[in-house]
């Protein structure tokens, strides 16, 4: 269940960051334009979930655990930006998502 | 971290201060009202815990870090502005401990610490990946 709800916050932060990257890049400025598009309001549904998610997990795990394991969205969102942003990312930059990675693992390891 | 007034860069810490201190706070918020025992399950649950003041609170602080971050974005590259804000992390596992008295342990501890190191490696490169022409600055 923890596990599930983990993976519910990781999509749903990774859709809401990806969106608003997209969404205020694509506007820098534009203000009557970002809020037209309506992706915006999507980011912010998934946030929605991502919070509820994040609740149900506090109501069940400590905090520092739940907070740690979130962090795992440093690597999905570095894939994403990656694939659908078109980011360039390097070799430092996978090295970092990979010791935040390596960080995540550690945290999640039962009774530490 | 070129560009930008005196005023401009006190502004912009005074962000990041707003940002690392909010996210770890409305954690601690969240975790303590999310804690106490309910009497109802499912949705129900949802409402029972929606109203109680330490969620609320939590609730508050989170859209105050949301919105805080969303400003921070708007002046400064979201690289630097990820390892940056990392430090929350560490303040979150920090209050765990010392606020609601959770046990943590060295390997939670490395765990987080290894989190914060590789955000401070992604933070040193390059900022923007995507408009090679435009100037490598902190505020647009």
């Amino acid at each position: 269940m923890k596990w599930l709800l983990v993976a519910i916050i990781v999509a749903a932060t990774t859709a809401s960051d990806f969106l608003q990257s997209r969404e205020l890049k694509r506007s820098i400025g534009d203000w009557s334009s970002l809020w037209r598009s309506g992706w915006l309001a999507v980011a912010v549904a998934c946030l929605a979930v991502s919070f509820f998610a994040f609740l149900k997990l506090l109501s069940m795990e400590d905090l520092s655990f739940a907070a740690p394991a979130t962090a795992a969205t440093y690597v999905t969102e570095t894939v994403v930006a990656r694939a659908a942003l078109k980011e360039r990312v390097g070799g430092r930059r996978w090295a970092g998502a990979l010791l935040v990675a390596a960080g995540v693992a550690l945290v999640a390891r039962p009774g530490t | 971290m070129t560009g930008g007034g005196r005023g401009i860069r006190l502004h912009t810490w005074l962000l990041v201060a707003l940002v690392v201190a909010t996210n770890p706070l409305g954690n601690v918020a969240l975790s303590r009202g999310a804690r106490q025992q309910t009497a109802s399950t499912g949705p129900a649950w949802l409402l029972e815990k929606l109203a109680n003041p330490w969620i609320l609170l939590g609730i508050l602080l989170l859209v105050l870090w949301t919105l805080s971050r969303m400003a921070l974005l708007g002046r400064a590259d979201l690289s630097w502005v990820l390892p940056v804000t990392s430090l929350g992390y560490v303040l979150s596992v920090a209050l765990a401990g010392l606020v609601l008295g959770e046990q943590v342990g060295g390997v939670r501890w490395a765990g987080t610490l290894l989190i914060v190191a590789g955000t401070a490696l992604v933070g040193q490169t390059e900022p923007n990946t995507t408009a090679p022409a435009s100037p490598r600055s902190e505020s647009r």
